[in-house]
């Protein structure tokens, strides 16, 4: 355990007090409690900041399953930080923005705040963490933390809708991420991301390596919402808008890119690679603007612009990725996308969360976020105009805000892609300039629709909910401060050049630096009159043109019919999963216990039997077995009988008390045989189950004999005759193979000198198998929610009849 | 449903339980404590307290013996499931992997040198969790006839 560790572990400790001082301090919004958090994991961040600068990286293992080479290995280079950097930062600034916005009457608090805690935690691990393992289990988490805030108002049909959708989508990616991550253990034999770069040289040649680099992709593009995956985002928005801001912009969805660039080093320089992420970016980026501009809903426009954004990063980590592929050109050329794409990781955060929060801030003074009823908004709330302006004309890319200059970076890198003759992108390299630039004006349009259709035009008071005001100072901090981070990043962008940006780039793309040396990483606001500059004219002027139009043109968005769109094919999807797994159901829950006594025996007899069988696994030996004596005989001739008579008794307390006398006798069997802890254990299980069904009496029904005589039932007979021969047959078998020493001389010598406790069956229970022992307790934990959940809720309903 | 009463002369039993009760919670914690070296632990001894408490039930009814032990066994099991997972953190802070025990002696007032390991913690959440799991499904069963 190092301090890295407890720093990514904190968010989860805070958790669990969360509840109390919620309880305790009612008075006190819970949020200020949870605010110190992340402004001083954000300055621990900041001070290892000297350290990555200079190359250095820091690796702490804590061992977890040695074992299976799951470590927790916490990792900080270059890329890592600046992902850390943004959690903690905008996670900060959300919290804060957050305890203005939700109330502290209305609103579940405790629960609100451990969900965010859960996530941050789990962000903060995922991007920290060497281990691949223990990459997924973060990872996942991420996906289960956003599936509670999204469903956070669960008494809305939509926040579920949006909650199930989101989990449906992203933990598909991630299992099929896993099956990725496990490929490259298959090649490496290790989990460790370090020791799998290391390695790439040889495993690129793998038959695997294409399998895993898809199913890899597959996790990536799920998160971060590509095209075809993105229909989540928008109905994630029915999650609180400091959720949407924190995880639908800032940080969730970055984490496929953050994947991406993680896994860079070990695929970029594969044409595969190459094409799949650069062209899902560009057309992801596409997409989502020329949706976006069609959405009413405010926040839904940000949603979409979100994808573009992501599609936009996305597509330039591809095509930074062509420098690891060839050694002959000059890598400046190509570098200038990844630095592009960290650039505007950094610039997106910004900008798009403060939009969230002005959208957040729309919605809570005038109770709407619908553009067709808003508008004329300037004068009524100035501040909030102001901070807008600045988020979406960055977003649109113009200057002197940040969006700008990482757009002129993003036109570089598409227009110098027509250059490279690899990959065919002789012929096909041209489209992605083209659609990069197609893209941008959509940008430029939804841009504007966001600002001047809220902002300016006819103030419609009768159409909202509530009389507009200025928002209260609180909740101006966090948009002010990010807005005011738009336009620093302008002036003086090399403020992130040396200190963030390039670690992040080396450790992208380790391949094309040499020892010591460093990328040139030169932003400035002005570069003269280039190509880029006259596209950004072009965007401008076309988009101003578009804007204007709009009504004109936007009667284009009902050629595409609502029959066709993805989102219908999930739900059609999703019903007819649901309604052929209803009927495959229903064919064999029949609700009688005898059918599933059947299916269970059936497969135990033929999964068991034949593998038994075809393996030779049958085999009988009596060599070394100790004579049996009088008591055995005696028991044995007990249980027989004990077993015959609960089969034929008349009624049920006989028959119960003849199969008490069964477990009574096996106890005794175990006291025979010097297991004291066995019998005990039998003894008191017994006394327990007995009295147990007694208590079941009272909901039994009467025991009655059969009226009719029921048939002798072939099938059955054969199952149960089956089943019992496999059984005496397998401990037959058991019992006379000893392939090798058994296992009890291994517990005899160590389980003193290792644990030092002398009941060996306790040492295994809590020390050799904990493990078994901490899910077995979980599992009679579940079981007795289960009965109990089964029994009240059955109660209830009763009661309410 | 037909319930027949059949608490009508259960004064010897009643006695007999409230002595009897005692002895055996007492030696459950024997046993739990001793589980390392001789035969116990906390699966037996949860087993056998919640015996005791199963005794109760069937001497007293549901309502006495709720009012003397108003405990809340769901939540009784979720503490225990608590402490075993935390004794296995626990042992991340000393860089060893999870679940990790460890042991050593101690010499106490009054009980002389006693080996105290880091394992009964992980086998009182085994003790709380079965005494709650055997409890809770019982009383839910029993409560609703």
């Amino acid at each position: 355990m190092t301090l890295l560790h407890v720093a990514i572990l904190s968010p989860f400790i805070i958790a669990i007090l969360v509840p109390f001082l919620h309880n305790y301090f009612q008075k006190i919004h819970t949020g200020w409690f949870i605010l110190p958090l992340p402004i001083l994991l954000f300055v621990y961040f900041l001070s290892l900041i000297s350290s990555t600068m200079n190359g250095e990286t820091i690796r702490n293992t804590a061992s977890w399953i040695p074992s299976l080479g799951i470590n927790f290995t916490a990792y900080i280079d270059g890329l890592g930080l600046l992902f850390a950097l943004l959690i903690t930062g905008i996670g900060a600034l959300v919290i804060l923005y957050s305890i203005y916005y939700l109330s502290k009457v209305k609103e579940q608090l405790n629960t609100f705040y451990v969900y965010l805690l859960l996530f941050m935690g789990a962000m903060l691990g995922v991007v920290l963490s060497d281990n691949l393992i223990v990459l997924y289990t973060f990872w996942e988490l991420t996906s289960l933390s956003s599936f509670l805030l999204i469903g956070y108002w669960y008494e809305r049909e939509k926040s579920r809708y949006g909650a199930q959708k989101s989990m449906m989508i992203t933990i598909f990616g991630g299992l099929l991420m896993l099956g990725g991550f496990i490929m490259l253990y298959m090649m490496t034999n290790t989990f460790s991301i370090r020791e799998i770069i290391e390695q790439v040289p040889t495993i690129a040649q793998h038959h695997l390596f294409i399998p895993a680099l898809i199913l890899i992709l597959f996790g990536a593009f799920t998160k971060s919402a590509q095209f075809p995956f993105y229909i989540w985002l928008p109905d994630a928005m029915e999650a609180p808008t400091p959720v949407s801001a924190y995880l639908h912009s800032a940080t969730m969805v970055k984490a496929g890119i953050y994947l991406v660039a993680r896994f860079s080093p070990v695929f970029a320089g594969t044409p595969e690679w190459f094409w799949i992420v650069s062209a899902f970016g560009i057309f992801t980026m596409f997409w989502g603007s020329f949706n976006a501009i069609k959405q009413t809903d405010l926040k839904g426009i940000l949603a979409f612009s979100t994808v573009s954004q992501l599609g936009m990063i996305m597509s330039m980590l591809g095509v930074g990725s062509a420098a690891i592929a060839l050694d002959s050109i000059d890598d400046s050329y190509y570098t200038v996308a990844i630095l592009a794409a960290m650039f505007h990781l950094m610039n997106h955060a910004t900008f798009k969360g403060s939009l969230f929060m002005i959208v957040g801030i729309i919605d809570h003074e005038t109770g709407t976020r619908d553009i067709r009823k808003l508008g004329g908004l300037m004068g009524l709330m100035p501040i909030t105009f102001t901070i807008s302006i600045i988020g979406a004309f960055s977003m649109a890319g113009l200057p002197p805000f940040n969006g700008f200059l990482s757009k002129e970076m993003f036109f570089s890198s598409m227009i110098r892609i027509v250059e490279l003759n690899i990959f065919n992108l002789e012929s096909l390299g041209l489209l992605f300039p083209i659609v990069a630039w197609v893209g941008s004006i959509f940008t430029f349009i939804y841009s504007m629709v966001l600002v001047f259709k809220t902002f300016t035009g006819k103030y419609q008071p009768e159409k909202l909910e509530k009389k507009p005001h200025e928002a209260p100072i609180g909740m101006l901090i966090s948009p002010i401060i990010l807005a005011s981070l738009v336009i620093v990043f302008f002036f003086f962008p090399n403020l992130l050049a040396y200190t963030i940006i390039e670690p992040a780039m080396a450790s992208i793309i380790p391949a094309v630096l040499g020892d010591g040396e460093h990328f040139h990483v030169h932003i400035s606001p002005w570069h003269g009159f280039t190509l880029e500059l006259y596209m950004t004219i072009g965007v401008v002027a076309l988009g101003i043109l578009g804007y204007f139009t709009l009504r004109k043109w936007s009667g284009i968005y009902r050629f595409i019919p609502e029959r066709l769109t993805i989102n219908k094919g999930y739900d059609a999807a999703l019903y007819s999963l649901d309604k052929s797994s209803f009927h495959l159901t229903r064919f064999y829950m029949t609700g009688s216990i005898r059918n599933y006594l059947l299916y269970i025996f059936t497969f135990f007899i033929v999964i068991l039997g034949t593998s038994l069988a075809v393996k030779g696994g049958f085999s009988f030996s009596l060599e070394g077995n100790a004579s049996v004596g009088i008591y055995e005989v005696i028991l044995a001739g007990v249980i027989l009988i004990g077993t015959i008579t609960s089969l034929f008794a008349k009624s049920r307390l006989t028959s119960i008390i003849a199969l008490g006398s069964v477990g009574y006798t096996v106890s005794l069997f175990f006291v025979l045989f010097r297991a004291p802890d066995l019998a005990l254990t039998q003894l008191s299980v017994e006394t327990v189950s007995v009295a147990l069904f007694l208590l079941c009496f009272y909901h039994l029904p009467e025991f009655k004999k059969p009226e009719k005589k029921l048939n002798f039932n072939w099938p059955n007979f054969i199952i149960s005759l089956g089943v019992g021969t496999i059984v005496s047959l397998l401990a037959l078998s058991a019992n006379s193979q000893r392939v090798s020493e058994t296992i009890s001389t291994y517990f005899i010598e160590n389980s003193y000198k290792l644990a030092g406790g002398k009941n060996m069956v306790n040492v295994i229970l809590v020390d050799f198998r904990g493990f078994d022992t901490l899910f077995e307790i979980t599992v009679l934990g579940i079981a007795s929610l289960g009965i109990f959940g089964m029994i009240r809720l059955q109660v209830r309903k009763e009661e309410e009849r | 449903m037909k319930k027949t009463n059949i608490k009508t002369n259960d004064l010897i039993l009643q006695t007999a339980t409230k002595v009897v009760v005692f002895i055996i919670i007492l030696f459950s914690w024997h046993l739990f404590f001793s589980g390392h070296y001789t035969p116990g632990g906390g699966f037996i001894g949860g087993l056998l307290t919640s015996g005791a408490i199963v005794l109760l039930l069937l001497a007293f009814d549901l309502k006495t013996v709720l009012a003397f032990l108003p405990i809340d066994y769901i939540k009784m099991t979720a503490t225990g499931l608590l402490i075993a997972l935390l004794t296995g953190v626990g042992s991340f802070f000393f860089d060893a992997p999870f679940l990790t025990h460890t042991f050593s002696y101690v010499d106490l007032p009054i009980l002389g040198t006693t080996s105290l390991a880091t394992a009964v913690l992980f086998d009182l959440g085994v003790y709380l969790v079965v005494i709650g799991v055997t409890m809770t499904i019982i009383q839910t069963i029993g409560e609703t006839e």
